[in-house]
């Protein structure tokens, strides 16, 4: 192989992510070492089995991702703001919106609820740690180094370009050669052994992790949806699992699945990739619902509205997303019964989240309500949502699809949904428990300058999509005809709207970092739930005693009684796992054997696969019991924290 | 991450980190059954699409097949009185009941591996059709997880001879059973979905 087939060229746009690249790396090593910080960093991060901080690492990750799908959509944007623009070529878009869609749900929307469920679920349940913490760390160095995997892609070999559906027979080795489509393939395999062994993990942790006292119906609604996420993980991430497996042994070892040889049916991918895929949305949108509702009763000031009938309405939801998948392809021909079977499925969706959003309505109804940032977030999320919803139905409608597929009409639906939903759900949750994270509040002048350019900047860019689509736009394409040309105008101002919104929300993280008042106490919202009756920062063993549930909402019940998470003579040594710089290492070791794999170096993909069997081998004789943190150490923890 | 030790009970569920592992074990194998059962139903899909390469029905042989399906049914039963020496505290009885259960394991393997160098001799191979990769890719699934356990539980047998029986190693070897019981559960359907309708169609 020739080094200009390994690196990609002739790109004026991609030179310059590559110097950008160059750039950032040795900024990092240079101040990484000039601060003498490289020992910190092992220590601290990499090694780190705490939930907290990996939760943290998780955010920062997500952010990151954010940021570079956001770069992909304003390029898109700006190629279609006009007839025949000449900002990208073809291949360069169809390059761009793949790895907008992939990084956008697999890098960004999971991982930005993984790290606030990582950070926040066992403060909640009165929990020191996730059931597996060693787990955990490989979870997330999975996602990391499969994140990586992918986004290397755009500079060394070339990026998948077949959609992040990645429909075959396109996306097979005939008509997709190369090593684009295996970086897809990989990057997503890679970071979903981590999503699957998080899923577990935390199924595990509030199943039996609960403090004494707290029963099922007890929990907060953001565990829920946890919970009801988890079982969804476990139960759909294998298919894809599966599906990415057998298009990788079709691409590299020649078998014929979805080929068009052989007798391989290229529309069963659309199946597998469905039946997974179809569950994912509700893996990345009920924690949202759960982020909202936390949100909302506690700035209402109330007690949830109809608490068991979100939960039951969640467990519903997830028991229909495996029933729906056909609805993405309802053009493939299955014929008229099956379609309407799974257009009544899909309709029946509707009901659950119905009666979430009446709840919501009803929590704040006749309440004085709090107009925070990360409050403004959850009301906004309400109407965006419901127009994204109803719009879904309309697409549920199997006849009418037929008129709706493939158009921007569903482009517009799904970034209502998605965005409304989960990315609302994400700045409102980071805000929302930022003070429990970092010791401060954001700034809530900026937060809400931001909140307003990414609200107002994504209704223009959205909403005239829907029209654009009914007049007859197909999604996918590179270049617009003139007809289409002032919807899009509109819709590509908003999306820069949405970028300025960012930007001003990263501004604040530097403002409020710089100016912020620093939190005194652990409760910096008059909470309701678990997470703030620990001191803030949270000592990193959580709770120093750990309390007796009595009522749900249960630290609005101990303030009310004047209980405390730090009970004196209730102290015990609290035993708690050591670090290990193995998860790190052998998801390194994974990357090295995925990357083999993506060029198809056999011999690279099995040293690295030995590499990683050495290392479960290792792990397999480790019996570090972890340590026991002695009652003195805590009680000079606890007294600082606390300001006794 | 409380450390406190129950007296009483099985060894293996005497700490509240062995109760979580095992719970953790039975979702993980929740997640292996929808695995396999997409690659079951991946397999009925493309049942028939054997284009130019043989039929199951010419090749399939039902004496091996059947020593196999009696090696694995056999190993998982001794599986399970190695587990009964362990309730009963006697390391030596597990280490050779274990061992025995390797072996069998190891015997089924071999026939494997000879029956898909066959095959492919034959001229039906992962290349070959659509029906083959899904056979190849279903069988080779197990064969693989199969060839893992063998692997794991000698690591296992090398604590047990060096750390004897504790909580711990208890709780290591007793999910290493939950985990070949189940393989031997994904055979029986290999055996009569894959062979036995293969060998009639």
């Amino acid at each position: 192989m020739q080094l200009d087939e390994f690196f990609v060229t002739g790109e004026p746009l991609i030179y310059a992510g590559m110097v950008s690249i160059a750039l950032v790396t040795a900024a990092t090593i240079f101040i990484l070492t000039y601060f003498k910080k490289w020992g910190w960093l092992w220590r601290e991060w990499l090694t780190t089995v705490d939930h907290k901080k990996i939760g943290i690492m998780y955010l920062l990750s997500a952010l990151a991702m954010l940021f570079r799908g956001g770069v992909d959509a304003l390029m898109m944007r700006t190629q279609l703001a006009f007839p025949d623009m000449n900002f990208l070529n073809s291949q360069h878009y169809n390059e761009i919106f793949t790895t907008h869609g992939t990084v956008m749900i697999i890098f960004m929307a999971m991982p930005f609820l993984i790290g606030l469920m990582n950070v926040i679920v066992p403060l909640q349940i009165g929990a020191r740690d996730v059931a597996f913490p060693y787990l955990n760390a490989l979870s997330f160095w999975s996602f990391l180094f499969g994140a990586m995997l992918f986004n290397i892609s755009f500079v060394i070999g070339g990026s998948p370009d077949a959609g992040w559906t990645s429909y075959t027979p396109l996306a097979g080795a005939a008509m997709s050669p190369g090593p684009g489509q295996n970086f897809y393939l990989l990057g997503l395999q890679l970071s979903g052994i981590g999503t699957l062994a998080t899923g577990v993990n935390f199924m595990v942790t509030i199943i039996k992790m609960r403090a004494p006292g707290m029963k099922m119906f007890r929990m907060p609604i953001f565990t829920w949806s946890t919970l009801v996420t988890s079982f969804i993980i476990v139960f759909a991430f294998p298919i894809l699992t599966v599906a990415l497996a057998l298009m990788t042994i079709d691409r590299i070892f020649g078998s014929q699945f979805f080929t068009l040889t052989g007798e391989g049916l290229p529309m069963m991918w659309a199946n597998l990739f469905w039946m997974w895929g179809h569950p994912e949305v509700y893996i990345v949108i009920l924690p949202a619902f759960g982020i909202f509702s936390e949100i909302i009763a506690t700035f209402a000031r109330k007690q949830l509205f109809g608490y068991k009938a979100m939960v039951w309405s969640m467990i519903l939801i997830a028991g229909l997303s495996f029933l729906v998948w056909v609805h993405h392809f309802f053009t493939m021909g299955a014929g008229a019964f099956v379609n309407s079977v799974f257009s009544i499925s899909t309709m029946l969706i509707a009901v659950p989240t119905g009666v979430k959003i009446f709840n919501w309505l009803a929590t704040l109804y006749k309440s004085k309500i709090q107009f925070t940032v990360a409050n403004l977030w959850a009301l906004a999320f309400i109407p965006s949502f419901v127009i994204g919803g109803v719009t879904g139905v309309m697409l549920g409608m199997a006849a009418a699809d037929y008129q709706f597929h493939n158009s921007y009409f569903l482009v517009a639906h799904f970034h209502y949904v998605l965005i409304a939903g989960t990315v609302f759900a994400c700045f409102a949750g980071l805000v929302y428990w930022y003070p429990k994270m970092f010791g401060h509040k954001l700034n809530e002048k900026i937060g809400k300058l931001s909140f307003w350019f990414f609200l107002i900047g994504f209704h223009v860019c959205f909403f005239p999509q829907y029209f654009v689509g009914l007049d007859g736009m197909p999604r996918r394409v590179f270049t617009i005809i003139p007809e289409w040309m002032p919807l899009n105008v509109i819709s590509t101002v908003g999306a820069f709207g949405m970028g300025i919104g960012f930007v001003i929300f990263v501004y604040n993280i530097y403002y409020s970092f710089r100016y912020s008042e620093r939190e005194q106490t652990g409760d910096s919202w008059d909470g309701r739930t678990l997470e703030w009756a620990t001191p803030t920062p949270v000592p990193f063993y959580n709770f120093a005693t750990v309390p007796h549930i009595e009522d749900h909402d249960a630290f609005l019940d101990m303030k009310k009684k004047g209980k405390t998470t730090f009970e004196e003579d209730k102290l015990e040594p609290i035993h708690m796992p050591s670090n290990t710089g193995h998860p790190f290492i052998m998801m390194g070791i994974m990357f090295i054997a995925s990357f083999g794999l993506v060029f198809e170096w056999l011999w690279m993909a099995i040293a690295g696969l030995i590499g990683v069997l050495i290392m479960m081998g290792i792990r397999s004789f480790d019996y570090d019991d972890g340590f026991h943190v002695e009652v003195d150490e805590i009680k000079r923890t606890e007294r600082s924290a606390r300001g006794l | 991450m409380s450390s406190h030790e129950l007296k009483s009970g099985p060894l293996e569920y005497r700490t509240e980190q062995g109760q979580m592992n095992i719970l953790g074990f039975w979702i993980f194998l929740g997640a292996e059954i929808v695995l396999f059962a997409t690659l079951f139903a991946t397999y009925a899909v493309l049942f028939g699409r054997t284009a130019d390469a043989p039929l199951p029905g010419e090749l399939f042989e039902p004496g091996i097949v059947l020593i196999m399906t009696f090696m694995l049914l056999t190993s998982s039963f001794t599986c399970g009185i190695a587990i009964h020496e362990m309730r009963r505290g006697s390391v030596k009885g597990l280490t050779t009941w274990l061992i025995i259960t390797l072996l069998l394991g190891l015997g089924f393997l071999g026939f494997e591996i000879y029956e898909f160098i066959h095959y492919a001799h034959e001229g039906a191979t992962l290349q070959s059709s659509a029906f083959w990769s899904s056979f190849f890719v279903l069988a080779g699934t197990h064969g693989l997880h199969v060839t893992l356990g063998i692997g794991w539980a000698i690591l296992l047998l090398l604590q047990l001879a060096k750390r004897g029986l504790t909580p711990v190693t208890s709780r290591k070897v007793f999910i290493i059973s939950l985990y070949w019981h189940f393989l031997d559960v994904v055979w029986i359907f290999i055996f009569t979905s894959v062979y036995l309708i293969g060998m009639v169609v």
